[in-house]
């Protein structure tokens, strides 16, 4: 654990910011430190004979009105400003910690009345706050000190309030308190240690503004009182002589700025540091595009297809080179066909459904040897063609209808927008073609439902109006990327019936992406599996339990229990784990968990072939499962036990 | 515009969340106004030893004293006190200077629109140059693109947001007053002497509230909803003014509230640079010179903006996005 | 050995106006070294449920009897805790900054074996090497960490053990190895579980008894056979449908409620809950107006269904055949009660 931490903020010092802040938080400190021991001496010699001076070869900055040299005093006044800057933050943080558990410590009801007044309490700045207490406490060094670790402290307890009901909001809080273990306890070993970066780097933050703050109200003549003197009452003295002495007025403020910044950007690189970190998972080999004995093709679809996609890739730029989440991936959807493209998370199925669309941003690059919509040929089409063609020919339908649409529009102009840019309506016509549109994917009340927010439409309604933005246009194809997964199953079965009566409707085709091999099953004529980025099988649905031949499909139909599933036996399992895209091990992606695995298939790649009837399937050994029922394909070797370690 | 804001309240179902929303918030409000009144009423009397003889100084006779005392109700007990600090508050009487001599709502009343002024023109700025800068250093910098630009505005607003703006005061004197002799840098005449407090107010804010646009855009840019609108193949522009930054506002504007608040206090700091006949020089002149009234008065006012500020933002907020009316609660 | 009973119980979130009463009335028992399967769509009470049996909510009203005697706290010094959750998110149910073996060494109870041994017992008992125990969260895939939650549920040697839509979260292919897990160990220690999902198919590979439940309320219960091959509730038998491969003709016979949108909890509607979406209801038949006056009550029925006609739905047909159930269509009435 400790060692882990050390790492994390090793880390964090190593980047440019980082080191560079950490060394000159460290010369501010080393300097509070030193300086006085050094310098007090000559920063306090009066010399009445060099009053308000300029800079010279005796005094670098100059000379104060007692003759005393300003270089040296502000150097030696770094210790004041930093001591009393801490001195403050350590009172802020201390306040703030306790009033930001209070609903902890002192039960929920106190709480409550702390949160309420800590709420009030944050909203004014903390200068007025300062002001505020600075008159209650006195004028001077330890009024201004109390008055900022107080102005500090409502921000700071606001902050420990949120986060530490962040952390108890979370399952393992939960878990431990059903475990019995006890509430303090509990603070220590689990709230506290995934609160306590976020604090740290907020407490720096706050020593910074306290400094600054600081040295305002010394300028302001509130704070340090002579004899003894911080940045601020340097520059407020100076700020006096600015016209016959600028220098003296300058270099303390410099001092306040570097000092102020050292604090806030070693926060801002341990902040920075700590929230980009990713766990790391092993290490990272690049992983180079594998050759393929003959690229795939996709299966012919016919006369006039909708879509033809050849030698489909997606790269992204990856810490150890670029990763391919999307690979060698064809097809051809006919007008009017459906097909549904199925496999886990990390399969690419999404990506490849983006891609086609031509959705994906930099720094994600799409290939392709063919990549035609309508004949149109997406990958050299003018943008302008290309928006045109899209914008009114292909419809997309994402997973989650609730962030999909924009929150602060009402639903109606969202639709409308559409016939408005690729129709050349105006904005009564296209608010008419929305409310139309609406009430074509049975949407009740469509007038009035135009003129509501999306969050006041359930998720199957807000779904329906999804489909009905891609029904502005008259589509020729519809993807749709897991539209039913956030919903409720007596929900998608509405939303997935609606889907296939548009299809049977006007002869559009139909994409659809999910991970539920059933759903794909209920709406589509075909399906793709994809595995680690490839399409492994492609066949008929009605064929799915009778004609499947990749090892994986099978595996996959007989792990997901439905209702015949023979409850007297463990399910079907697939050991280990789905592929990570950046790590996709040589030969077949799916070896590794395969059961009929053999050398050859952990060195290379099997292509995409089809056979007589059109279907295709990317196995070396396709034929020796081809017998088989598929349920029973995996179910010989595995049990509950013994399979999870590396799974 | 105004159409639309219009239609919101007079929706079916919208209106019960609106009518909720106003209520809640008129009650959080009044409670703020009776916390803030009564802090300043307990100020005085939180002050360690007898205010009127810190005021007033150690050498003052003890018969002054006392009649001094007396004229400020201060030998009534506490509650009576705080009830004719009360009462004396609705009738808009604010107190006596202990210095001056004046009625402390006739001083609030000279000095007040000051530092309106000053700080209503620096918000402006800030706003005017921070929404479009942050918006297109969004758009430059998406996607880990722009690498150079992104680098040399992180700097440079991060450099000029920890610059506290009496600093920054004291800077501009320097080049612009001292060097170049451009504009005034002391009192308050023509529009030229509002530059430098102006000025030395807006940037650090504006180089913050900048850097937030910027971020929360590039959060929009990234949501689900912004792919939708991709997918609906609408022109760059229209995804960027129409859907990003709308919802990057509404993020943006409580933080932005907040500034504007420290925006009313820098105040206090900006005018002593500028000898600024305000209300900021005048409540640090009274805190040195132990005047209670008047800093009791222009604490309330000051506090008062505040309040006013974050219910401005509320409202905004409300008007901005549906779901906020609704949310907080 | 152990029973975990609901007696009547409430439990209301937010104030009297604008409250959401989640879990409304509800009596269920989970009988011992049986697992009760619970099914119903998001909002409709169950894991609310779930954490008021282990006392993470409040309860409004009514009791969690375990083997008679109130739930709660147990002693700190007790040498079990019997009634122990996993939960839906593997990712949010481990503390990222504790090795699992010290997450699961937490909750063995005071006094018991060695910790370090009953940790290696544990970890083996679900399937994982004995040297994980040093490992983080982070370090594991999320079939891991549910089995690493459920070694840690196991620490306290429960009696009854509630899993919250353990496999939700996973991939498919890993969903299959964790129900194995957990059937194979409720088998062999003999657990009584409730089992939370909102896939009914999941369900009735777990489940003994099924409860069905729809806004707040248990709306059918019984033994999964008979729910399943009987359904007697139309709630239950919708839920049977979108299981079946097969879709409903969009916009066909019933027009008026196909698509009806889910009710809002904060109102519900009155009379019984699923009028406004019942296939065979008041807004498909207009001589059932009681659906809309009266709420049903959930007994004497061939076993459990709180609606005004259960017995009549299975055995009258239905207006729509595409709305018949999958499985055989009927099976000979066993008598009432249930």
């Amino acid at each position: 654990m400790s060692s882990r931490l050390r790492s994390r903020w090793a880390g964090v010092v190593r980047t440019p910011v980082g080191m560079s802040a950490t060394a000159l938080l460290a010369a501010v400190l080393l300097l509070a430190v030193l300086a006085p021991v050094l310098w007090s001496a000559k920063a306090n010699a009066v010399h009445t004979d060099q009053i308000m001076q300029g800079s010279s070869a005796a005094h670098w900055m100059g000379t104060d009105n007692l003759g005393r040299d300003l270089f040296y005093r502000v150097l030696v006044a770094t210790r004041l400003s930093v001591e009393l800057a801490l001195l403050a933050t350590v009172i802020g943080v201390v306040a703030g910690l306790l009033l930001g558990t209070a609903s902890v410590s002192l039960g929920a009801r106190a709480g409550r009345f702390v949160t309420a007044v800590v709420n009030i309490a944050v909203a004014f700045p903390g200068l007025l706050l300062a002001l505020f207490f600075a008159v209650i406490f006195g004028t001077g060094t330890k009024g201004a000190v109390l008055a900022i670790g107080l102005a500090i402290a409502p921000g700071f307890a606001r902050l420990t309030h949120t986060l530490v009901a962040t952390i108890a909001g979370r399952d393992f809080v939960a878990a431990a308190r059903i475990a019995g273990v006890s509430r303090i306890r509990l603070l220590v070993r689990h709230v506290l240690p995934n609160v306590g970066e976020p604090l740290v780097v907020n407490a720096t933050i706050a020593a910074g503004g306290a400094l600054l703050a600081f040295s305002g109200l010394s300028f302001l003549g509130i704070g340090v009182r002579a004899p003894d003197y911080d940045w601020g009452r340097l520059l407020g003295d100076g700020l006096n002589g600015i016209y016959v002495h600028p220098a003296g007025a300058l270099a303390p403020g410099v001092a306040v700025v570097v000092a102020g910044l050292a604090f806030n950007l070693f926060g801002e690189a341990i902040a920075k540091g700590i929230g980009l970190r990713t766990p790391l998972a092993g290490e990272r080999r690049p992983s180079s595009a594998p050759a393929y004995e003959t690229p795939a093709r996709p299966a012919p679809a016919g006369e006039d297809p909708v879509l033809v996609v050849e030698g489909l890739r997606v790269d992204f730029p990856g810490a150890g080179g670029p990763v391919t989440p999307v690979r060698d991936v064809a097809f051809a959807l006919r007008r009017g066909e459906a097909a549904g493209i199925v496999g886990e998370s990390g399969a690419g199925k999404s990506l490849t459904a983006l891609a086609i669309a031509q959705l994906i941003e930099e720094p994600g690059q799409v290939h392709a040897d063919r990549l035609e919509f309508l004949g149109e040929n997406l990958l050299d089409t003018s943008a302008r063609t290309k928006r045109h063609l899209l914008g009114t020919s292909l419809a997309m339908v994402f997973q989650d209808p609730m962030t999909s649409f924009n929150p602060i529009k009402r639903i109606g102009r969202q639709l409308a927008e559409v016939a408005e840019q690729h129709q050349g309506m105006n904005r009564r016509q296209a608010l008419a073609r929305a409310v139309d549109r609406l009430r074509a994917v049975r949407v009740p009340a469509p007038e009035r439902r135009a003129r509501q927010f999306p969050h006041e439409f359930s998720g199957g309604m807000r779904q329906r109006a999804m489909i009905s933005m891609g029904l502005m246009g008259t589509p020729a194809l519809i993807v749709a990327d897991e539209p039913t997964t956030a919903l409720d199953v007596t929900v998608q079965r509405q939303v997935l019936s609606l889907l296939r009566s548009i299809r049977a409707a006007d002869d559009v085709a139909l994409l659809l992406i999910s991970h539920d091999i059933t759903v794909v099953g209920q709406v589509c004529d075909r399906v793709l599996v994809m595995y680690a980025g490839r399409v492994v099988e492609d066949l008929p649905t009605a064929e799915l339990l009778t004609h499947a031949r990749h090892p994986y499909t099978r595996a996959l139909l007989a792990a997901v229990p439905d209702m015949t599933t023979d409850r007297d036996r463990p399910l079907a399992v697939i050991p280990g784990r789905p592929i990570d895209p950046a790590n996709v091990p040589a030969g077949c992606a799916f070896a590794p968990r395969c059961a009929f695995a053999d050398e050859r298939c952990t060195r290379s790649d099997p292509a995409l072939v089809p056979d007589d009837e059109g279907r295709r399937v990317a196995c070396w050994n396709a034929d020796l499962t081809a017998g088989q029922p598929v349920a029973a394909a995996q179910r010989g070797r595995t049990t509950s036990q013994g399979t999870a370690g590396d799974e | 515009m105004t159409n639309a804001t219009a239609e919101v309240r007079t929706l079916p179902g919208l209106d019960g969340a609106w009518t909720r929303f106003a209520l809640r918030r008129l009650g959080r409000l009044l409670v703020s106004v009776w916390v803030l009144v009564t802090a300043a009423f307990l100020m005085i009397h939180l002050i360690p030893g007898d205010p009127v003889r810190a005021a007033l100084g150690t050498t003052a006779p003890l018969s002054l004293v006392r009649a001094r005392r007396a004229a400020l109700g201060l030998d009534d007990p506490l509650v009576v006190q705080y009830a004719h600090y009360l009462r004396d508050l609705f009738a808009g009487r604010l107190g006596t200077s202990m210095t001056s001599g004046l009625p402390v709502s006739q001083i609030i009343g000279d000095r007040l629109p000051a530092t309106l002024g000053v700080a209503g023109y620096a918000f402006a700025l800030a706003i005017a140059v921070s929404i479009p800068l942050g918006l297109v250093m969004a758009v430059l910098t998406r996607g880990g693109r722009g690498r150079p630009a992104e680098l040399a505005f992180t700097s440079t607003s991060v450099v000029l947001a920890a610059i506290p703006e009496f600093l920054l005061a004291v800077g501009l004197v320097f080049v612009f007053g001292v060097h170049l002799g451009w504009v005034p840098v002391a009192g308050r005449s023509g529009p030229d002497s509002y530059v430098l407090p102006v000025l030395s107010l807006a940037v650090g804010p504006a180089a913050v509230l900048a850097r937030i646009v910027r971020v929360e855009t590039l959060g929009v840019l990234q949501a689900d909803f912004i792919r939708t609108v991709r997918a609906k193949r609408l022109p760059d522009r229209f995804i960027y003014l129409r859907h990003a930054l709308p919802n990057a506002l509404t993020a943006t504007i409580t933080l932005g509230g907040l500034l504007l608040s420290a925006m009313v206090a820098g105040t206090v700091l900006v005018e002593n640079v500028f000898a600024w006949p305000g209300l900021g020089s005048t409540i640090v002149q009274s805190i040195l010179a132990k005047d209670y009234p008047v800093v009791q008065g222009v604490v309330l006012v000051y506090g008062v903006g505040v309040l006013a500020v974050n219910l401005a933002v509320d409202v905004a907020l409300a008007l901005l996005d549906p779901r906020s009316t609704i949310r907080e609660s | 050995m152990s029973e975990l009973r609901f007696e009547d119980l409430t439990v209301r979130f937010g104030g009297r106006r604008r409250g959401v009463t989640a879990v409304d009335g509800v009596d269920l028992t989970v009988p011992s070294g049986k697992v009760v399967g619970l099914v119903g769509e998001s909002g409709s009470g169950k894991s609310t449920l779930a954490r008021a049996a282990v006392g993470l909510t409040p309860v409004t009203g009514g009791r969690v009897l375990l083997d008679g005697r109130p739930t709660g706290r147990t002693s700190r010094a007790a040498a079990r805790r019997p009634l122990q959750m996993v939960f839906q998110d593997p990712y949010s149910s481990l503390d990222p900054r504790m090795a699992v073996g010290a997450s699961i060494a937490e909750a063995i109870p005071r006094g018991g074996a060695p910790r370090r041994a009953e940790v290696a017992r544990l970890l083996e008992l679900v399937g994982l090497a004995a040297d994980r125990a040093g490992t983080y969260p982070g370090e594991l895939s999320g079939g891991q960490r549910q089995r690493v939650a459920l070694a840690r549920a196991l620490a306290g040697r429960p009696d009854v053990l509630i899993a919250d839509e353990i496999t939700s979260a996973l991939d498919v292919s890993v969903q299959g190895t964790v129900l194995n897990l957990v059937r194979d160990l409720q088998r062999r220690m003999r657990l009584s579980m409730l089992f939370i999902s909102h896939d009914l198919a999941v369900v009735r590979y777990v489940s003994d008894i099924i409860a069905v439940m729809y806004l707040g309320r248990i709306v059918e219960c019984g033994p999964a056979d008979d729910v399943l091959l009987d359904p007697q509730h139309p709630y239950t038998r919708e839920l049977l449908a979108a299981a079946s491969a097969d879709l409903p003709e969009p916009g066909s016979a019933l027009r008026a409620v196909a698509d009806a949108e889910p009710a809002d909890p904060h109102h519900p509607p009155g009379g019984c809950r699923f009028h406004p979406r019942c296939p065979v209801g008041p807004l498909v038949r207009d001589e059932r107006a009681a659906c809309r006056e009266r709420e049903p009550v959930a007994e004497g029925h061939r076993h459990r269904a709180a609606c005004h006609f259960a017995d009549a739905v299975a055995g009258s047909g239905t207006p729509d055949p595409d709305d018949v159930p999958a499985g055989p269509a009927r099976t000979t009435p066993s008598g009432p009660g249930g």
